[in-house]
């Protein structure tokens, strides 16, 4: 394979620094760009397999709230989004809910959790 | 009347961050009114995540970002109301609020901390022409519908405006099963961050249309369709490249604006740029002992800096109380002109200031491999360059109060974006 030359903005932060990666045979030999290490992380994902933590709410019971704002624990593969969200939306959790508290063990089939990232009390 | 010594009108994340700050500096009768049912303001709607790398270092959502100060404030013992709402502020620091439980209220204070935060500007500030059917929503209303309330505000939706929060809700409203058709932004460049033009419309194939606005609105009861033209350089709409979408929602995000009411109606001065209070150094009003914070002081892309800001704020207005003002030192004006719009703080006293003095700015267009400039007096003394400046990322430059002393007979700071 021909060297590549790939153009990104880093979304590690809302610095959105411009990142350039090349790339030899399906290989990364360099990115440059990036002001912190996260965002050569990012690079590397992004041409290999790219991830994104999914954010979104979850029904709760019992609670002061009707809603729990959630995310995943971890990025997941960006082709599972919506998988991610159709499995999300099938949940309820029931109040208390704490910030960190695991709302579903394994979304997708990725093996990541979704967490609240809210506190809602029982009433 | 009760009286405190310090008052901090918000519970937002401005709010939170003053008063942790003003009661580490040991000031002990602080009272946080919040008109919310909670704390948290706006983060508690902006669930998505990217807060926080600069002050926890780790990536969090909004809420949980709000979390960690309302966790602070709480295990302060800090005082706060609830579903409270300011009415009015007298220009000798008299609070009038209202409540369910108390009824309407005064409270004197020694210091205030405005920290109320802004508004989105409405449809009514941007004369569409059309009727007013429904399904024509604010972007943060609509965050707010969806991320809060449960409810969809529609299936087929167009969004008009660049700024962050219509780039979030182009990507949570597509998550959810809409179908965003397209984001049309007038200006020839997002008003928003890069990296959510990745991660919300690129993600998910959003077309962004720059140079256009909606020029038409169909549907009666409820929207039916918008038509969308090209703008030309003079900004109005070029015949002949009108396109109609259909769709049953329309959101705006088309800027946010400080909300002053409060801090007009005691006499702060408000800078026409930021719509927010002039302040110094200290982040202190034209009122002594009235300080500003976060997005009622000028708006911010990033939450980080909001606390950052909030912090000086709250160290000050402990400072205030405790000391009383000391007589005004010289005071060196900053001037921004030449691609900076407006500079926060407007001007200095440099015996009153820190060691190292963040100034925040904003540029008033695109600038590609240009510098940013800052001049005392007529002398050059900074000259830094940047591959990429836009008005919806915010500048900053650092100065050090040791070279201002150092500095004889200084009376400006100027901050210019120059070409070389």
């Amino acid at each position: 394979m021909a060297k590549e030359i790939k153009e990104l903005t880093c979304i590690g932060c809302p610095l959105g620094c411009a990142l350039t990666v090349e790339i030899d045979g399906g290989e990364v030999v360099k990115i440059s760009g990036n002001t912190c290490p996260r965002g050569a992380a990012y690079a590397e994902k992004e041409v290999t397999n790219p991830t994104r933590i999914v954010t979104s709410t979850v029904k709760v019971e019992g609670g002061e709230k009707a809603f729990v704002s959630v995310k995943t624990k971890e990025d997941i593969p960006k082709s599972k989004i919506f998988d991610c969200m159709k499995d999300i939306n099938k949940v309820t959790a029931k109040a208390p809910v704490h910030i960190g508290d695991v709302v579903l063990a394994d979304v997708a089939g990725t093996k990541v959790a979704v967490v609240a990232t809210k506190n809602v009390e029982a009433v | 009347m009760k009286a405190y010594d310090i008052v901090i009108v918000g519970g937002g994340p401005a709010g939170l961050a003053a008063a942790a700050s003003a009661r580490e500096q040991g000031i002990q009768s602080i009272l946080i009114l919040e008109r919310d049912k909670e704390l948290g303001g706006i983060l508690n709607q902006c669930i998505h995540n990217g807060f926080g790398l600069h002050t926890f270092k780790e990536e969090l959502t909004g809420p949980e970002y709000a979390g960690r100060f309302i966790d602070k404030v709480k295990e302060l013992g800090i005082e706060y109301k609830l579903n409270t709402m300011v009415m009015d502020i007298s220009h000798d620091k008299v609070v009038t609020a209202m409540n369910r439980e108390d009824g309407m209220f005064t409270i004197q204070a020694k210091a205030v901390i405005l920290a109320m935060g802004c508004r989105e500007r409405s449809r009514g500030a941007l004369n569409i022409p059309g009727y007013r059917p429904a399904g024509i929503f604010s972007a943060g209303t609509a965050q707010r519908l969806v991320n809060m309330e449960g409810y969809m505000p529609g299936k087929e939706v167009v969004i008009l405006g660049s700024g962050d929060i219509g780039l979030i809700m182009a990507r949570r409203m597509t998550l959810e099963g809409a179908k965003v058709k397209v984001v049309a932004e007038l200006m020839p460049y997002s008003g928003g961050l890069k990296r959510n033009i990745v991660q919300c419309l690129d993600d998910y194939g959003i077309p962004l249309k720059l140079s256009h606005t909606v020029v038409d609105i169909d549907g009666k009861e409820r929207l039916k369709g918008i038509t969308l033209a090209e703008v030309g350089p003079d900004g109005k709409p070029i015949p002949g490249t009108e396109e109609y979408y259909s769709c049953d929602t329309l959101l705006l995000s088309v800027g946010l604006i400080p909300e002053n009411e409060l801090s007009r109606g005691m006499g702060v001065e408000i800078d026409r740029v930021t719509s927010g209070p002039v302040v110094n150094e200290s982040l202190e009003t034209s009122i002594e002992g009235v300080f500003a914070c976060g997005n009622v002081l000028h708006v911010h892309d990033l939450v980080d800096y909001v606390s950052e800001e909030a912090t000086r704020a709250g160290i000050n207005a402990a400072k205030y109380v405790t000391a009383g003002e000391k007589a005004e030192g010289s005071k060196v004006d900053i001037i921004a002109t030449e691609g900076a719009r407006y500079t926060v703080p407007r001007f200095i006293r440099v015996d009153q200031m820190d060691d190292l003095l963040t100034v925040r700015f904003r540029v008033g267009a695109v600038f590609k491999d240009s510098y940013i400039s800052v001049y005392y007096n007529d002398e050059r003394v900074m000259h830094r360059k940047k591959p990429v400046m836009a008005p919806g990322e915010m500048e900053e430059i650092k100065l050090q109060k040791e070279k201002l002393q150092a500095y004889p007979d200084l009376k400006t700071i100027t901050v210019k974006i120059e070409k070389e």
